[in-house]
């Protein structure tokens, strides 16, 4: 039990140890029983072992890098070239987009990513749709199976393409510029889809806090629903892909319904004295419902040139 | 329909074009002066037509000078490589 978890660790640290902002909501480690503060250990050990290794192995190895002052010399001076490298292009990604926001979206753990599939594929007994405040932040998606995250969207979208190139390839079809091509063609339509959805947001000036990550996140909940239908088009033929592809529409259908509806259609107005306001619910309304109705539309686009 | 990389890079440019210089200037002329007509009250919220002349307004400032550049680099690589 201790020694694959030593395997495990020593990676994971790694990227945890960069930033120093410390928020516990998103930094405390709920998928192991390790107590946290043997990760500066861990880290220690990870590195001079890292270290340590281009010299020889073992013990004899470090001995004689340490004793011989060019090699060590050098070897200080790379890391701290690496240090400045890796601050430089911190700042330079910090300038386009937060990146403590983008950590709050895969701040996730196998519990959350199990109920999330679960929902998505049948969300019609779930209650309780709203997103939950911690003082006035949203919380993570490891404390709250309503916020989205990042991180099932994006494996979705790699799970797909993969899944893609091996239907192509069982009808003989595959060539490795088709999986480029599937990639960016899946990758445009969620571009295009978060373009038109911030563009009517922004024109009929709903103050929502929908941020560009959220609709993105959302957009990229279809791609379970797409492997789903894939598979089941694999598996048990054109029957099962339509049978699939209706029922994870209206499970889809339904999902977006109900998550925008919370953050858009009773989103504050900037007009709160009556007289545009009958016209606002209406329009939030077509543009959550015409979101719900892309969905099955793109995901028989994307997937029915793979089950022919 | 399937996309790759460079469409999506010419439907971008070709977008933005239109925006800045192409068919919805005379729109955002003659928008602009309905516009001016009636203002409507400032506390409220602005509607449609007042947000859609703001942002293409906000285009055309912001990407005068970088579509300027864009357009002549795809001008050239089109004229060179076909």
């Amino acid at each position: 039990m201790a020694l694959p978890h030593q395997g495990y660790r020593a990676t994971k640290p790694r990227a945890r140890a960069a930033p120093p902002s410390g928020d516990p909501l998103l930094f405390d480690d709920t998928s192991s029983g390790a107590p946290p503060i043997n990760n500066q250990n861990y880290y220690e050990s990870g590195y001079n072992m890292g270290a340590a290794a281009p010299a020889g192995q073992g013990a004899s190895g470090a001995n004689n890098l340490f004793t011989d002052p060019m090699a060590s010399a050098a070897m200080m001076y790379g890391s701290s070239l690496a240090n400045q490298g890796k601050d430089m292009v911190n700042k330079e990604i910090s300038r386009f987009m937060s990146v403590n926001k983008l950590k709050y979206f895969f701040a996730v753990d196998t519990k959350y990513v199990v109920k999330k599939l679960m929902l998505l594929m049948f969300p019609y007994t779930h209650q309780d749709w709203e997103v939950r405040y911690h003082r006035d932040t949203p919380l993570t998606p490891r404390h709250d199976v309503n916020a989205p995250d990042l991180y099932i969207p994006t494996m979705a979208f790699i799970t797909y393409i993969l899944l893609a190139g091996m239907a192509l390839g069982i009808q003989k079809r595959f060539s490795p510029e088709v999986l480029g091509l599937c990639a960016s063609t899946a990758l445009v339509w969620v571009i295009i889809e978060v373009l038109v959805m911030l563009l009517s947001l922004y024109l009929l000036t709903v103050h929502t806090d929908l941020s560009t990550f959220d609709l993105v996140a959302y957009s990229g909940y279809k791609y379970v629903g797409m492997i789903f239908t894939v598979l089941c088009g694999l598996l048990f033929g054109s029957d099962g892909y339509y049978v699939a592809l209706a029922w994870s529409s209206c499970a889809l259908m339904f999902f977006i319904v109900r998550s925008l509806k919370m953050k858009i259609l009773s989103s504050l107005s900037a007009d709160s004295m009556g007289a545009g306001a009958s016209a606002k619910p209406r329009f939030r309304l077509y543009i959550t419902v015409a979101s719900a109705v892309f969905q099955p539309i793109i995901i028989y686009w994307l997937t029915a040139h793979l089950v022919r | 329909m399937a996309f790759t990389l460079y469409s999506l890079i010419q439907t971008a440019i070709l977008c933005t074009n239109a925006i800045a210089s192409g068919v919805c200037a005379c729109l955002y002329n003659w928008g602009f002066v309905l516009f001016q007509g009636n203002i409507g009250g400032f506390g409220d919220e602005p509607g449609i037509k007042a947000q859609l002349l703001n942002l293409i307004r906000s285009v055309r400032t912001v990407m005068r000078v970088p579509l300027i550049i864009v357009n002549t680099v795809c001008i050239v690589l089109l004229l060179l490589f076909g």
